[in-house]
């Protein structure tokens, strides 16, 4: 067992990976000797080499591409976009030619590749830190994966890594210097599959990444000050969603909340509420509740801290939605 | 070979021939153009995709035909073809030697990609009760799942809203309600109140325990409202008695009563509007083709109300014989349960007692109650402004405003006074 | 333009089987347009009929485990590799029998079997694409070599610029072929290009050698190919190959292509590849009866082709659901 931040769980999820299939590579913008702009990669260029851990210029489109061409052909490589607003730049890779290749030459064409994104608020303004996993939601064909503590990290990096569809990562810029126990040796964990963190009979919260350490906050709050016990789920994986764990869950609370950093509209709470609406509606004992950053740009500094829910505004809205 | 109207972009459904470029008699080659098409996107020219003879043209240039028309006929080296004009364009939908799709195996998904959520198959009733008061979806499937009536229930939630732990502590109570006891005095300071007061005490049998309860939730939970209106009663009492007299001439025990021409006119006036002839379901109102009425007798210890079936259909002296026959079994407590549940519409009648007007209680599920009172002689003014006595009842029908509203009710009472004011069609 | 004269220093066998495989692409594609007029087919396609000599001639040029991309105008570099024209007619048709029972269509032919890793729609993205795969033979050791074909338009978009400067920075093993066909859609490309030749001229900028040929003539385009396919084998990195040509039909089949000048197609026309190859062919002394017969079977073949497309049914419902993850299906819940 040994403690490591989030940053490094990466790096080892990546060197584990490395180690066992010689296929697997990286690249992207100063990945390689420079051990990544969040540091997130540092010492995979000493231990791979240059042939294996590769920097790229500032040509989003040329290495989503040639990652895409690599998967097709029989590598695994595993690419860096930095910041995650950066998927615009090179979006037809997302939306287009990653998750429909597969379909449109029936079954033909595999493309197993992960591309992590660094996701979510760090005060650095409206284009450097939006959570855009919603953008990634929405396109049939991805995976989409979003660990919020270093082992996950470790066992999903490396599941994504062996998935045979792409996997889209998004790591939280926040979480980074972020620390966890992690056990020793091999790590894999399953995608798909969403994380009860706090059992809890009275309300359901579902988070995702930074949001989660805030609902379990909230979770203890609620617990102190007004007796509610909440169930706290870590979302984890949005494609594809593990709506088991999320209705059981529900059908013992009778109540709902999502807590999503993403812009409001089209947030995965909305598609989890709909589900639930449709189909879990008679275990709802109260309306379902989404908190969420506001539909706007977000702004730098101090100003973001005001819009991304936070370990108040949770506890305010359970205990207002429950006791009113 | 016939050449048809192509389809130039997938959002085209018809073309215009702007040019044919060739006539009937032509000898054509593979690449000659044998007209040109204009559609609201483009135009184009069409070539031939086989040597042969244009031997038939079908639609004239400036004629505008759907996608795939057969707009002319090339006949290759050695080939019949037939130059008459197919009756119809071919709608562009099926390609040929297509066979059939082959039938649907189980997909290798465990959902249906069309239908991914599954909503639930079964509704657990209102999320407003008719006192306005919310039900959450889960204190609903639990109430109906254990049978608790949330009428009764007292909700703790927001706005006063029924929660699932509402249901589950009425659950708990053994399904007796909360309301019911917050709202009246207990058991206890009622004995209390009386102990000085000598007095017996009578065991609640099970009709007492289900009077009470229906009633009491009819008059908590029904919204009723009261109509009433007099009859005029001497065309009906000169008909009866030559009816009874006629019977007994010819020997028969057919004696009609008052109240079976009541029920019949009743009926008259359900057919006549249909819109009263309803019931409240929750969810959704009951609209019947026929007059189910039910008719209160009292028995000893209560009262039961059986439900005459298809009153409309019934001949006068049918009811008759079916009412003695009920009443009887009734009083012999002989009646099965089949026997008093369902109706729409019931009668009391206190008349005989010389009760002159009275308002009845709706008995639940049913949606109007008439109470009949008794006969009196009143003045009336003729048509020739005279003034003369006549026999009048007045009747009320309490009516359920969830169904029946003020004009329909109206309606209906106008009908019942009228079918018993000329009781002559009541025997039609 | 670099206009060669006729290769003597080709194989008699390879001269052959290039008209073969250009009078093939022709009919291919001729029938593909009999068939869209018939309405059998339903999705949008382009063809490529006046460019078969590039396919033809690069085709010719490759070895068994090069791989082809190619853009939504791919039906002849597809057949080109070999997969047969039932196939590509049977997806054009949305049949059971196409390449990918309908799944793809037109604009997306596919066949890893035969190297051929795509028809992309999306301009630009391919070239990536075709870069990785580069990059894997790189990686792996291995001496394939990654075609990546496309249309003047492309020139002009950042995807194109990205890719040669990695390709070159990667020293990739790639060949980056421009069919210049003088129209992006349906603009002139010259009037919206900052150079005359919209690849050639732009070879410079990324310190590759401007090659520019006469892209209708399989024996230049052959040998070209060969050139750049000898460079990459050798690890000397990409090239990029202009080739001139000419589109006989409209951008795509709704497109009757009325922009044109009078008489460009007709002037074209006189440089028609496949009836210029055969010309060339009984000059240099080949017996017309030898190109008859080519003639002959490739008509047998894509008339049984049209023939086997009637007759095949619609792809069974069900596979509209599968292939969207590699478990088979469309699951996105548990």
């Amino acid at each position: 067992m040994a403690e490591l931040t989030y940053r490094d769980a990466v790096a080892r999820a990546i060197a584990q990976e490395m180690e066992r299939d010689p296929d697997v590579v990286l690249l992207g913008e100063d990945v390689a000797k420079a051990g990544g702009v969040f540091k997130a990669t540092v010492g995979l260029y000493e231990k791979f080499g240059p042939k294996r851990v590769r920097d790229t210029p500032i040509s989003e489109q040329a290495f989503m591409g040639a990652a895409m061409g690599a998967a097709m052909t029989g590598l695994k490589p595993v690419v860096d976009l930095m910041f995650a607003d950066f998927a615009a730049v090179c979006w037809d890779f997302f939306a287009n030619e990653f998750p429909k290749s597969r379909y449109m030459t029936n079954g033909q064409v595999k493309v197993p590749l992960v591309i992590r994104l660094a996701n979510g608020s760090a005060r650095f303004g409206a284009q450097h830190c939006q959570s855009v996993e919603n953008w990634c939601m929405m396109i049939p064909g991805l995976k989409v994966v979003v660990p919020s503590s270093p082992v996950d990290v470790v066992g999903l990096l490396a599941a994504s890594i062996r998935d045979p569809d792409p996997v889209i990562f998004l790591e939280h810029k926040s979480l980074y210097a972020v620390k966890g126990e992690v056990p020793d040796g091999e790590i894999v964990d399953t995608l798909g599959t969403a994380k009860i963190l706090r059992p809890g009979k009275d309300a359901t919260i579902l988070a995702l990444a930074l949001m989660v350490p805030r609902a379990l906050a909230a979770a203890e709050r609620l617990k102190a000050e007004s007796g509610i016990d909440c169930e706290v789920i870590d979302v984890r994986s949005l494609l594809p969603l593990d709506t088991r764990t999320i209705l059981e869950s529900l059908s013992r609370t009778g109540h709902l909340f999502t807590v999503e950093e993403n812009p409001r509209l089209c947030g995965w709470g909305a598609e989890v509420v709909s589900i639930v609406a449709d189909e879990a509606f008679y275990d709802l004992d109260g309306p379902p509740v989404r908190i969420t950053t506001p539909h706007i740009p977000l702004p730098p500094a101090e100003l973001e801290d005001l819009l991304i829910p936070s370990v108040d505004r949770i506890v305010e809205t359970v205990r207002r939605t429950l006791t009113a | 070979m016939d050449i048809l109207m192509p389809q130039l972009g997938e959002t085209v459904a018809e073309g215009t021939l702007s040019v044919w470029a060739k006539s009937v008699g032509d000898m054509v080659q593979p690449g000659d153009v044998l007209f040109e098409i204009e559609t609201d996107k483009t135009s184009m020219e069409i070539t031939a995709t086989v040597a042969g003879k244009l031997v038939a043209i079908h639609v004239e240039k400036g004629k505008t035909v759907p996608v795939g028309t057969v707009v002319a006929v090339v006949a290759q080296d050695g080939e019949t073809v037939s130059t008459t004009p197919p009756p119809a364009a071919p709608a562009p939908v099926a390609a040929p030697a297509v066979a059939p799709a082959p039938a649907p195996v189980a997909p290798p998904v465990a959902r249906n990609p069309l239908n991914p959520v599954v909503t639930p198959a079964k509704n657990y009733g209102p999320a407003r009760l008719s006192d306005g008061t919310n039900v959450s979806p889960l204190a609903r499937r639990l109430a109906s799942q254990g049978q608790v009536n949330l009428q009764q229930i007292k909700g703790t939630g927001p706005r006063g809203q029924i929660l699932a732990r509402d249901v589950e502590a009425a659950i708990a109570a053994g399904g007796s309600g909360q309301r019911t006891m917050a709202a009246g005095a207990s058991a206890q300071s009622i004995i209390a109140q009386y102990a000085n007061t000598p007095h017996e005490v009578v065991a609640v049998d099970t009709m007492r325990k289900t009077i009470a309860r229906r009633l009491l939730e009819s008059k908590q939970t029904v919204p009723h409202f009261y109509l009433s209106v007099p009859v005029l009663l001497d065309a009906l009492n000169a008909l009866r008695a030559d009816a009874n007299q006629a019977a007994v001439a010819s020997g028969s025990d057919l004696k009609l009563s008052v109240t079976d021409f009541i029920i019949k006119a009743l009926a008259t006036a359900m057919a006549r509007v249909p819109e009263a002839n309803a019931v409240w379901a929750e969810d959704r109102i009951l609209r019947f083709s026929q007059a189910d009425i039910g008719v209160a007798v009292a028995i000893e210890g209560g009262l039961i109300t059986p439900v005459l079936r298809n009153v409309d259909a019934k001949s006068l002296s049918a009811v008759s014989r079916e009412m003695k026959s009920v009443v009887a079994r009734a009083r012999a407590r002989k009646l099965q349960p089949a026997e008093y549940s369902g109706g729409s519409i019931a009668i009391s009648n206190l008349g005989m007692y010389g009760v002159h007007e009275f308002s009845a209680i709706i008995n639940p599920p049913q949606s109007a109650i008439l109470a009949v009172g008794g006969a009196s002689r009143v003045p009336v003014e003729a048509a020739d402004g005279s003034v003369r006595f006549a026999s009048q009842m007045m009747v009320t029908l309490s009516c359920d405003h969830r169904v029946i509203d003020g004009a329909v009710g109206a309606q209906l009472l106008s009908a019942l006074k009228t079918a018993i004011e000329n009781p002559v069609s009541l025997l039609i | 333009m670099s206009k060669k004269t006729a290769a003597i220093d080709i194989a008699e066998a390879t001269r052959l089987e290039m008209y073969r495989s250009q009078y093939r692409l022709r009919e291919a594609e001729q029938r593909a347009f009999d068939l869209f007029l018939q309405n059998l087919v339903k999705g949008t396609s382009h063809l490529s009929l006046g460019q078969e000599a590039i396919a033809a001639g690069f085709a010719t040029a490759m070895q068994p485990g090069d791989l082809t991309f190619c853009t939504y105008r791919g039906h002849a570099h597809t057949l080109a590799r070999g997969v047969s024209v039932e196939k590509v007619l049977g997806e054009l048709m949305s049949r059971d029998n196409g390449l990918m029972r309908g799944k793809g269509g037109s604009m997306h032919l596919t066949s890893v079997e035969h190297g051929v890793m795509g028809s992309y729609a999306i301009i630009g993205a391919h070239l990536c694409i075709a870069c990785g795969a580069a990059w894997r033979a790189q990686y792996q050791g291995k001496s394939d070599v990654t075609t990546c074909f496309f249309g003047d338009g492309t020139t002009n978009i950042g995807a194109f610029h990205e890719a040669l400067n990695f390709a070159v920075i990667w020293k990739l093993p790639v060949v980056f072929v421009c069919e210049n066909n003088l129209y992006m859609e349906y603009t002139p490309i010259k009037d919206v290009t900052a150079v005359a030749q919209p690849a050639a001229d732009r070879a410079s900028a990324y310190g590759l050698e401007r090659i520019l040929i006469d892209g209708n003539d399989a024996d230049v385009v052959y040998q070209t190919a060969q050139k750049a396919y000898a460079r990459a084998r050798a690890g000397e990195g990409p090239s990029l190959i202009e080739c001139l040509t000419y589109r006989h039909s409209g951008h795509s089949r709704a497109d009757p292509a009325k922009y044109r000048p009078k008489g460009e197609l007709e002037k074209w026309k006189e440089s028609d590849p496949v009836k210029t190859y055969r010309a060339r062919l009984l000059a240099q002394g080949i017996k017309a009866s030898v190109l008859d017969e080519i003639e002959r079977v490739v008509k047998a073949e894509v008339d049984a082709a049209e023939v086997a497309c009637k007759a095949s049914p619609l792809p069974p419902d069900e596979i509209m659901f599968t292939d969207v993850y590699a478990d088979g299906g469309c699951a996105w819940r548990n």
